[in-house]
């Protein structure tokens, strides 16, 4: 059973369901459950609608839950995953359509709403592709069986003598369409999940749409304001809210609310103070007008007294100190790799390096500012949002309500951006409770740009210590990787941690990526839960999750050690890329192991010609690697960077970026490029220009005139690349990211001598750090 | 009751004259292609046209667009076709989508001030519009592309 599965069957058996409820197969007959994503689109209300076309769908053969063939021909891909910008229906749906032989012209995608029928409903982590690749393979050669078997039949030849393409069974100069053999032969035939996994897969010889160009469903509604996302969503008599936040996340009570000023304001209604009983709005008072811009103003008007959480004094600085001291204690924490010799091998080095790296908090400003709306209607409680993880959010929605999880539903909707910030569905909790508060009636609850940042669950600040020991050679013989952060698991998921080496269980997105692919002898890698930030924020998964920050820290501190040795970080990077041991790789992820990992990365200096251009003054290349996301699903990433360094101001420019990737099979590759685009802008956003910091229990930065990330002027050349594969495809929504900042870091090393231990990288720093080394 | 042309039609909002465009557009007139992003003008992602130049709706208070000529995205090409929306479409330029209605708004009003733009003209006039999926270098690419179609249409139409 893998992960997601077991994280499946967690959910299944914490919210008492047996495991039937994901079972692959459904009769044909009356298992219609097809949601259109017809939409009023110029009418007073906008929702999605069960399809008027239901009726019609009944007709559709549907060898299970996944897909459908109607009698036109036309085939339905039911879609669980979000969308928000991976265009991952269009690349869900080529893999079953590869493998069905359908028509690419006639297939359509759904984007269902929960419903327990589906499973596990979460879009993170760069997995959807990976974790629905064997299972819509498999759906595509059912449906592909079955028309074969009847389309044979109807031609009056065997089944052996057919082929399937192109949504047709064709015998010799003789062929039959795929619609015509569901509305003359009206299969229903199904399988068991036995019987689905034997069927025989087409080689990736025999692919004709995996791998190939297309065009995204979901784009053309993205250009003429069509495409609608979860905050264009209205119904009839709805009302408008906004939040007024407490003075901290957690432990503020209301002492006293006036809303005499707010009064004052056209279409004022009233003012709630939410009782939660799953507290995750704890302190919250909800303002109720007839329309947002007088929720707006009258929000700001009401006057609410507060005794604040104990974070209320909080900063930025106390939480990375208290990081420093959790690492400095050597009790504590879990350890992912502990293997046995590191503490003798440590005490018996020639020499022990180490460098501690800091990474500041991060905003998620997904540009779509959280939203929901919510009402009861024929009996269910019904939240209209975008979400990225429902499965997560569907208990704490019904906790908060007092209701059982069945009488819950999520409908779907485009996200104006995910980046793990809809991962957690805390803002779809507000809105169910003022919507019972009202008894049902329907509110739609808007963050303003100030809330939706306050109430951010940011990427946590990090404090990091690698520590190394050398043998007499300088060659390193042991390996230490601390690293202290908020657990967005722990808080959020924590049945879903994993355990560690010694068996404590630990946020795997809190410290995945130090886990990594170097041969540097025994290994501790020990991750510790920075609880003084977990009760000031809610921290939070954000793109690339700790893939985002630990390269920072073991990928700089490997250049680190190349320097002092004098020795090239290419080719000692490389000397360490062995494939020995835990490093060789397993079928079906990790197929060759960190061979393939030196492959990118030596591909990577070919292209960009690091350590033989020559380049202008205070302008050099840096390089670093990574195997993406996460140690089980590797997206082999060696990415370079080409900065500027301006001596006088300290300003870094980035000049260009290369990066080559293995993700094993690539489904869609303009799809896979923009993604690998959109990560690495934000990997360098990250390193350069975006970052905040906990003053007094909040964030700093509270909009765009503060908040400065990337712009399209800060956009440099870009050079993206994929290694050919047929292995099973990995994620890539996240790798981008992760090679960026340690590459900048490099880069400007390589520029102008100086090394940053921080990011962002702010001119002050790089000043600094200037003024220091032309002091020394 | 302010009374203004969007999209060509005639239409009055009978809300406060201090409402911001962007939500009379998206509540009152069922527009909503246009979208919310930070509320203080500096996202571009609520940018529409009014009298033919990008202007944010988030803090255009109606009060200012009495007699005014409004398109918003919506308004842009009858079949959503402009050349801008096109090259868009060729260039698969949209991730998420949310911004780039204002985009697209704030590239038509770029082309018609430089007809064949640099790459510094593209900066100055997008950096405004803040795109969180990164989509900046296909941002740049369709620009120039919906700038060669504008041209060449300019010239058979010439």
């Amino acid at each position: 059973m893998g992960k997601l599965e077991r994280i499946a069957a967690q959910q299944d058996r914490a919210a008492g369901r047996g495991p039937s409820r994901r079972s692959f197969l459904l009769t044909a007959a009356g298992s219609a459950f097809l949601f259109g994503f017809a939409r009023q689109g110029k009418a007073a209300q906008v929702y999605p609608q069960s399809a008027p076309a239901a009726l019609q769908e009944a007709s559709a053969f549907e060898p299970t839950i996944w897909c459908s063939i109607a009698p036109d021909g036309w085939v339905n891909v039911n879609i669980i995953r979000a969308e928000m910008g991976q265009h991952i229906g269009t690349a869900l749906a080529r893999i079953i359509a590869d493998e069905m032989e359908a028509d690419w012209n006639k297939v359509r995608i759904t984007y269902v709403d929960t419903d327990p029928k589906w499973g596990l409903m979460v879009t993170g982590g760069s997995w959807s592709v990976w974790m629905t690749w064997d299972q819509f393979r498999q759906a595509g050669a059912a449906a592909r069986t079955v028309m074969v078997e009847q389309g044979a039949k109807l031609l009056g030849v065997a089944p052996s003598a057919c082929i399937a393409r192109n949504g047709q069974v064709i015998a010799g100069s003789r062929s039959i369409s795929y619609g015509d053999i569901v509305s003359r032969a009206h299969p229903t035939k199904t399988f068991t999940p036995e019987e689905m996994a034997k069927l025989p897969l087409k080689p990736s010889s025999e692919q004709r749409l995996i791998g190939k160009d297309v065009k995204a469903l979901d784009i053309p509604a993205k250009t003429d304001g069509t495409a609608i996302y979860g905050i264009d969503a209205k119904l009839d008599g709805m009302v408008y809210a906004r939040p007024k936040l407490p003075p901290t996340r957690y432990g503020s009570k209301v002492v006293s609310v006036d809303d005499s000023e707010a009064k004052k304001v056209k279409g004022y209604i009233r003012y709630i103070v939410l009782e939660d009983p799953s507290d995750t709005v704890p302190g919250w008072v909800a303002v109720l007008a007839s329309s947002y811009p007088a929720a707006i103003r009258a929000t700001d008007a009401l006057k609410v007294v507060w005794t604040p959480g104990k974070t209320a004094n909080v900063t930025e600085q106390d939480i990375l100190d208290y990081g420093r001291k959790q690492i400095a204690n050597k009790a504590g924490g879990s350890r992912v790799f502990n293997d046995p010799g590191v503490d003798e091998t440590f005490a018996k080095a020639a020499k022990v390096v180490e460098q501690t790296y800091t990474c500041s908090s991060v905003l998620h400003y997904q540009l779509e500012p959280m939203n929901a709306l919510a009402r009861q209607h024929e009996g269910k409680w019904e939240i209209h949002c975008g979400n990225q993880w429902q499965t997560l959010f569907l208990p704490v929605i019904a906790k908060a309500l007092q209701v059982p999880e069945t009488d819950v539903v999520m409908r779907s909707y485009l996200l104006g951006g995910g980046f793990g910030r809809r991962l957690n569905g805390d803002y779809a909790v507000p809105a169910a409770l003022i919507s019972k508060a009202l008894g049902g009636k329907p509110v739609k609850l808007v963050f303003t740009r100030s809330d939706d940042v306050l109430f951010d669950s940011i990427r946590s600040p990090s404090v990091q210590t690698v520590r190394a020991a050398l043998g007499p050679d300088g060659n390193i013989t042991a390996w230490q990787h601390h690293a202290s952060a908020g657990w967005p698991t722990r808080v959020m998921a924590s049945a879903f941690m994993e355990k560690g080496a010694d068996g404590k269980p630990y946020d795997q997105f809190a410290i995945a990526g130090a886990d990594h692919w170097y041969d540097v002898g025994p290994m501790l890698v020990r991750a510790l839960d920075n609880d003084l930030a977990s009760e000031t924020f809610r921290p939070g998964w954000l793109r690339s999750v700790s893939s985002g920050w630990t390269p920072w820290a073991h990928e700089s501190f490997l250049d680190e050690i190349a320097h002092a040795r004098k020795l090239d970080p290419v080719d000692y990077r490389l000397s360490l890329l062995d494939s020995k041991g835990r490093n060789a790789g397993s079928a079906p992820n990790s197929v060759g192991g960190a061979s393939r990992q030196a492959n990118v990365l030596k591909r990577l200096v070919e292209k960009c010609g690091y350590g033989k251009v020559s380049l202008p003054a205070d302008t050099a290349i840096g390089i670093a690697t990574t195997f993406g996301q996460e140690r089980n699903m590797p997206t082999w990433t060696a990415g370079a960077v080409q900065v500027h360094v301006d001596r006088k101001t300290g300003v870094v420019t980035c000049q260009k970026i290369w990066l080559v990737l293995d993700a094993g099979t690539i489904i869609d590759p303009d799809g896979a490029a923009a993604q690998t685009e959109g990560g690495a802008l934000w990997g360098l956003s990250m390193a350069l220009f975006e970052g905040t910091e906990i003053v007094d229990g909040n964030v700093r930065d509270r909009n765009l005139n503060t908040y400065t990330p990337l712009r399209i002027s800060d956009v440099p050349d870009m050079d993206v690349e994929f290694l050919p594969s047929t292995e099973k495809p990995m994620g890539l929504g996240e790798p981008g990211v992760t090679t960026i900042a340690p590459a900048v870091g490099n880069a400007i090393f390589n520029a102008v001598g100086v090394r940053l231990r921080h990011l962002p990288v702010r001119p002050a720093d790089v000043l600094k750090a200037l003024k220091e080394k032309g002091n020394a | 009751m302010v009374k203004f042309k969007l999209n060509g039609r005639d239409v009055s909002v009978d809300v406060p004259d201090d409402t911001p465009l962007l939500w009379a557009l998206r509540d009152d007139l069922d527009l909503t292609g246009t979208k919310f992003g930070c509320g203080v003008g500096q996202c571009g992602a609520c940018t529409v046209l009014v009298g033919g130049r990008a202007t944010r709706s988030c803090i255009t208070p109606l009060s200012s667009l009495e007699g005014a000529d409004v398109t918003t995205i919506e308004g842009l090409d009858p079949n959503g076709k402009h050349a801008v929306q096109e090259a868009w479409k060729d260039i698969q330029v949209p991730q998420c989508g949310y911004c780039q209605s204002g985009q697209i708004m704030q590239a038509v009003s770029l082309l018609k001030d430089y007809p064949d733009p640099t790459d510094e003209e593209i900066d100055g006039v997008m950096g405004g519009s803040l795109c969180r999926c990164m989509t900046y270098v296909r941002i740049r690419k369709a620009i120039k592309k919906a700038a060669a179609a504008l041209r060449k249409e300019e010239a058979s139409n010439g």
